[in-house]
């Protein structure tokens, strides 16, 4: 008990000694607060427009979960059908490749013009940063049964669905659900990619886009107060996918 | 029940893991091949089973070749689905058919391997020797004509393993069911055996066979002359070599 109230208190009394110093070193540097604001300041201007700031959190993280979703539901039948079919598997891997090698900010454009609107679009870019892990952890999931099992199976005459749903899906499970952590937090960089190549402004724009627009207005503290948000947010999904699946493995495995 | 006229198995890379195996299995034997590590036992259930193919001879079923579910196999390992329960694990074989009685049936079949009371414990949550009981009680659920057992307890410590032993006699002569055990183990197949096959090293060869009355109880005086008959042709296969 003692041990786990060390590991919460202390990386929290390191992070907090972290602010207290930087707030000191920017009161005695008398530095201009365009380049580097005090957590003081940030807060302030987060206090400022919390209604506005939350709300676009809410947008980023809107394209973040259709993003996500999007990734399992394209890519967990894909790893599937590559397991369940060689033909399949030639088809799907090099594309599958391609897609991952290429960086979404070169494709991005594209999107755009392809796709009208710009909520859309943006959760294209963010799903395409978000595919790849929870496609090949899973694919190597589905290719890592034991084999045994896989012997047991034929020898009772189950057909290949049976094999798939029974045997090969339940087997990847956790190798799925590392990956979704992996593409939880990829999900949250490619909205905000997204949102950058895009520039979506009005009253439905994300974090990033209010990043962007607080540079040009030098609201540097307001950058940051946007920056620390999304930092949280990764925080948060990161955490409740690692619980997910810490509930789901003590369930199953 | 089953007849193997000169199987041979060689490998992709040439190595040649079983040559001129000819050997007639009649039904009720509990046949065990006894050989060391590499010596092609484990292959030669895969061909039985039908898991693999001769490179060479034949594999005859003379009363029928078996259908689906009529071979059960048991692992050296438990080999079990660790999200699924122990009753579900052991349903499978049944399962897999369609067979609506299946859950009832598992919770038949490991009250009698003596795990009634851990029917929804889950894999992880039993010991190596509580694992194993399931395995055997999944390959058994199905009334299988054969079973075959690949060094099911190399990995159990000694007291596990003579329970288990004498609980798979028990079984097998209860459910009439015909078995090839693979042991490297000259205890294990003096006591179990109703026939002995000795093998030697790679390439896998019949080295010898050994038949008799099936041995009752472990400080019976049969029990110890089989251990010192295997112990003699071991011997004489050593120097063979």
């Amino acid at each position: 008990m003692k041990r786990k109230r060390f590991d919460v208190l202390a990386p929290l009394l390191s992070f907090v000694a972290a602010l207290c110093l930087w707030q000191a070193a920017v009161m005695l540097t008398h530095v201009a607060p365009y380049v580097v604001p005090g957590p003081v300041a940030i807060l302030m201007a987060f206090a400022d427009d919390a209604a506005g700031l939350l709300r676009a959190l809410l947008a980023t993280l809107s394209v973040t979960f259709a993003a996500l979703l999007l990734a399992v539901l394209l890519g967990v039948p894909m790893a599937c059908a590559m397991a369940a079919n060689r033909w399949a598997r030639a088809a799907i891997e090099p594309w599958a490749v391609i897609l991952q090698v290429t960086p979404v900010v070169a494709i991005a454009p594209l999107i755009i013009i392809w796709i009208g609107n710009p909520f859309a679009a943006m959760v294209v870019c963010a799903t395409v940063v978000a595919f790849f892990p929870v496609f090949s952890n899973t694919a190597a999931g589905l290719a890592a049964t034991p084999p045994e099992l896989l012997d047991l199976f034929r020898l009772n005459g189950a057909s290949r669905t049976q094999e798939i749903f029974l045997l090969r899906l339940p087997a990847s499970l956790p190798y799925f659900l590392a990956g979704l952590r992996v593409s939880g937090g990829l999900a949250l960089v490619g909205a905000v990619v997204a949102e950058f190549v895009t520039g979506a402004g009005g009253l439905a724009s994300g974090l990033a886009f209010r990043i962007l627009e607080a540079g040009y207005r030098l609201q540097t503290a307001r950058m940051f107060a946007a920056l620390a948000l999304l930092s949280a947010a990764g925080l948060a999904i990161n955490a409740v996918l690692a619980w997910v699946s810490r509930k789901i493995l003590a369930r199953s495995v | 029940m089953l007849s193997l006229a000169g199987v041979e198995k060689r490998f992709d890379g040439g190595t040649i893991a079983l040559a001129d195996i000819t050997l007639a299995v009649d039904a009720g034997d509990l046949l065990v091949l006894l050989g060391p590590s590499g010596c092609g036992k484990s292959t030669l259930l895969r061909l039985v089973a039908g898991l693999d193919r001769p490179t060479g001879g034949q594999i005859g079923w003379p009363g029928g070749a078996p259908a689906a579910g009529e071979i059960g196999y048991v692992f050296q390992e438990a080999t079990l689905m660790p999200w699924a329960t122990a009753a579900q694990n052991v349903a499978l074989p049944l399962r897999l058919r369609g067979d609506r009685t299946a859950m009832a049936e598992a919770h038949k079949m490991l009250g009698r391997v003596g795990l009634a009371d851990f029917a929804e414990a889950r894999p992880k949550t039993l010991s190596g020797g509580m694992r194993m009981r399931v395995s055997i009680a999944r390959a058994l659920i199905s009334r299988p004509k054969l079973l075959l057992m690949d060094e099911p307890f190399a990995a159990l410590d000694e007291f596990t393993r003579h329970r288990l032993q004498d609980d798979l006699l028990h079984l097998t002569r209860e459910l009439g069911c015909t078995t090839i055990f693979v042991t490297h183990s000259l205890y294990e197949a003096a006591y179990l055996g109703s026939r002995i096959i000795l093998m030697t090293p790679r390439p896998g060869r019949i080295a010898e066979e050994f038949a008799g009355a099936p041995v009752q109880d472990r400080l019976e005086h049969a029990y110890m002359a089989r251990v010192e008959a295997l112990t003699r042709a071991l011997r004489a296969l050593q120097l063979a070599a």
